[in-house]
Order: C-alpha cells, then structure tokens, then sequence
C-alpha cells in the first residue's frame, strides 16, 4: 500500500512538470497562432508568442507559490485553531498521524453546504478547508473519513497538481477569451488593410487561430476533469486505509449526496479541489465527460467494494444519510 | 600489486559494511522515534483519566466499579511502561477497553452528557486513543521494517555482531487486527 501513494506521489511531481511545460507549450503556439493571424509575418508573431511563454511562465510560477492563498482567499477561507474548532482540530491531528504528514493550517468556510477540500504545493505548505455546514452535518467518524479523503491528496501530492490545473487551464481560457475578442475588433480591421498581401495565408491561419482558441481551453479542461476522477476514487481509498473504518466515509459521502445546499463560493475555477462537486446541476450525478467528480453512488460502491459489500442504489443512499 | 588488490578489497567490504550499518541505524531511529510518539500520547491520557474519574463520580452513585475499574487499569497501565512493549501494550489496551466500558455508562447519564466538562474531557480522551491507534500503526510499520533489515541476508550476519535485537510490537486489540484489506491498486 505505501508504494501505492509513493507511486502517486511521483506521478504527481511528473506530470505537475509535464502540465507546466505541455502548457507553456501550448500558450507559445496559440500567442505565435494569434500574432501571425494578426501581422501576417512570423517575425512580427515573435513579440506575442514571448508575451504568451512570459504569461505562461509568471502564471506557473505564481500558482505555485500564491495560489493556494488565491484559493482560500477566493472561497472565503477563515483559519481556525484548538480553541474555536477544538474537534475539528482533534480530529485533523489524528489524520495527519495517520497519513504521516504535517499539520496542516485548517480553515472554515461559513456555508451551509457540506463540502471541504485541501491545496498547497506539498504537505509542508498544505491547507484544509471545511465548510461549517460539514462539521455540523457530519458525526465525529464521518468527518475523519472526509478529512482522511483530504490529507491523502495532500499526501499524493494531488493538491500541487490541481493547483498547477486550476490556474493554468484558467489561464489558457483567458488569453483564448482575449484572443476571440480582439479579432472581432482589432484583427478583422487589419486584415482588411493589408488585403494586398499574403491575404489568402493570413486567413488560413486566422482560422486555425480561432480553432486553437477554441479547441486548447477544452482540452485542457478535459484533461483536468479525467485526472480529478482518477484521484477522487484513490484518496477514497487511501481515506479509508488511514481511518480503518469505511462507514464513516460512506455515511459521510450519502450524507453529502442527499444535501440541497449549494455551495455559493465555489466556480468553476475552483471545483475541482472541492470534496464532492460543489456545482449541483442535473448532470453532476451522471458520470458524463465533464464531471469533475465522479458519481457518489459510484464512490460509495467502490468503497463498498473494497470491503466485499453489496452495491448500493440510490434508496440506499438515501436511507444510509438518514441513519443517524 | 597483489598487495593493491587485497587494500581495494578491504575497502569495498568496509564501505559495504558501514552502509549496512548505517542503514539498521537509521531503520532503529525511527522505531525509537516512532515510539516515543506513543508515550506521549500515552502519558496524556493516563494525566486526563484522574481529571475524568474526579468529573463524573459525583453523578455515578451505583457504578462505582466501572471507576475503580478505571483507576486500576490506569495504574496497571502506567506501571506497565517499564516492562517493555508487549507488557505496556497490553496494559494499555485494557485500560482502553474500560474506558469504553466508562463512556458507555456516561451515556446513560443526561446531566453528564450534558457537562461541558465531561463532553471536553471526552473528546480529548477520544483524540487521544485515536492518535495512539494512528501511532501505533506506525510504529508497527517501522518494527516491521527494522525486523525485515536484521533479519534478512546479507544484514543478519552483521546485525547479530553489532548488537541490533528485533523489536516487539505494539500490539491491536483483536477487534482492530479484523480490518478490511484495502487494494489501493484500483484503476
């Protein structure tokens, strides 16, 4: 099992490397694709290619050092200690014995909907995070379950990448967002004056421009949303290996699963680190292409798995989130 | 020349026996670390039970023995701490299953389910037993490892030479031993 996390842990650090460098990439293409549509001369492409390695390159290193504090400043994050959280804080310190970890700074978000999720760039710089509607929904043993779930990202190293995600994809949806609307009002106009020369190229590449900025931020986004299942289910799993007790968790993720609230600090920007979807819309509880999460039911049965237990549907949830 | 070969020799087995060496150093280290991790957390709980006995013997008329239960087991338990792991493990897990049987007779008591002092003091005992399960865990963990080092060739010619004896476990209570196996290899 440890050379499971070990495994995890490596995968993590390399394909953080591999996002970093397949975006700065990325953003030197679409730059080069947008200044040659817009000067029609590769020599005139170079200046906005470099602006978009720069941005690429300012925005990779920002995220990792700052964004975690974008992060929680952005969900409305409060730190809390022993004395105004004193269970939750028990509870955090058992976890990180158990994941061998250190502890990391905790924090409430005054919301009532139950949802926690945990960043920083590795388990020296690590935050948690718990809505106030979870520590007063969840029992003791349910909170150690979805708190386990959140130091074994920070221990796989899961919160360096998903940080790297969340403001590289944003980044890329940024300059592609600029990108549309500056050929409608400034890159149409000179295409026009210079209709004389290497119009026929120009328009060519104007095309695959407008296909690169339409193309890179869903890919980039389907990229972060097929990582983000994988290591939900995994740190399920790790969850439970640390807590030893995969009721908690399970009555933990039906509990969530049955929940109204909507988390209102939540975007789409910052989705995808949350425990469970904070989004709730018709197609979050399908597994479709763009779910950041997978299904809870599907968590709840993987988890069930593990143990030799039946499957549960969705009556049973709804009875398991009732139990207590 | 031949006088060369037997230096270049010498050497190579003393860098491969301090690395060996070095190695069941470090392994043993961390069991010492490891386990000084539980005494404290032992030693806090044996200084809250006094503080727990003392909070819910005034409301407990009829169940005294479920105290002295308490008490006696804590004092098993602190005397225990020098006869080695497996005597301390021991003790230990009897006081545990005592003060289960302690919280589960608070139960039945309303004015001390309701006593902010009471609910404090359990919640500390709570996180208390939960951090000495997470660290015995550990522990074992690294007992396993250090063993697995002195016991395996080509350490075991060395270790036995240079003093390094296998360790005992911090043992579970059987209930906890009756844990699922997790297959983290999924997907």
């Amino acid at each position: 099992m440890a050379a499971t996390f070990y495994a995890q842990q490596s995968a993590n650090r390399r394909n953080s490397v591999i996002l970093a460098l397949a975006v700065v990439v990325l953003l030197g293409i679409l730059g080069f694709a947008i200044g040659y549509a817009l000067t029609g001369d590769p020599v005139g492409a170079v200046g906005t290619t470099i602006v978009a390695l720069v941005v690429g390159f300012l925005m990779s290193i920002g995220s990792y050092f700052a964004g975690d504090k974008l992060v929680l400043a952005a969900s409305g994050a409060k730190p809390v200690d022993e004395t105004s959280a004193p269970q939750l804080m028990n509870v955090v310190r058992e976890m990180t014995i158990a994941a061998n970890v250190p502890m990391p700074k905790v924090y409430l978000i005054d919301d009532t909907a139950p949802n926690a999720f945990a960043t920083g760039r590795d388990p020296k710089h690590a935050s948690v995070a718990i809505t106030t509607g979870l520590l007063e929904k969840l029992d003791r043993e349910e909170l150690q379950g979805v708190i386990g779930h959140e130091l074994a990202h920070v221990r796989n190293l899961d919160i360096r990448f998903t940080l790297l995600v969340g403001v590289m994809v944003g980044s890329v949806a940024l300059l592609a967002d600029f990108f549309l609307r500056f050929t409608f009002w400034g890159g149409g106009r000179r295409s026009r004056d210079r209709d004389s020369g290497g119009g026929g190229l120009q328009a060519v590449l104007f095309v695959v421009a407008i296909v690169l900025a339409v193309v890179a931020p869903i890919a980039a986004r389907l990229v972060q949303l097929a990582v983000s299942r994988q290591r939900e289910y995994l740190a399920d799993a790790s969850s439970v290996e640390l807590t030893r007790n995969p009721a908690g968790l399970e009555r933990a993720l039906a509990k969530i699963a049955t929940d109204k609230e909507v988390l209102e600090v939540a975007n789409r920007a910052t989705q995808h680190l949350y425990f469970t979807n904070p989004i709730k819309k018709f197609e979050e509880r399908s597994n479709s292409m763009f779910a950041t999460h997978p299904a809870i039911v599907d968590r709840i049965n993987r988890l069930r798995a593990l143990t030799g237990e039946r499957p549960l549907d969705a009556a049973d949830v709804a009875a398991l989130a009732d139990v207590t | 020349m031949e006088f060369l070969v037997v230096i270049v020799v010498l050497v190579v087995l003393a860098v491969f026996v301090i690395g060996i060496y070095n190695g069941l150093v470090g392994r043993r280290n961390r069991v010492d670390e490891a386990l000084a991790q539980i005494e404290v957390q032992l030693k806090r709980r044996h200084d809250l039970i006094p503080n727990l006995v003392n909070a819910v013997k005034g409301y407990m008329g009829f169940e005294q023995k479920v105290l002295t239960d308490v008490t006696q087991a804590r004092a098993n338990a602190v005397s225990a701490g020098a006869q080695g792991v497996a005597a301390q493990a021991q003790a230990e897990n009897m006081l545990t299953s005592t003060l289960r049987s302690l919280f589960a007779v608070v139960e039945n008591y309303p004015d001390l389910k309701a006593n902010q002092n009471v609910l404090e003091l359990q919640e500390s005992l709570t996180t208390t037993e939960n951090q000495i399960s997470f660290s015995r865990q550990h522990y074992n963990a690294t007992v396993l490892d250090y063993n697995n080092g002195i016991q395996t060739i080509p350490n075991l010619v060395f270790a036995g030479m240079f003093g390094f004896t296998k360790r005992d476990f911090f043992d579970a209570e059987p209930e906890a031993a009756n844990v699922p196996n997790v297959d983290l290899s999924l997907s």
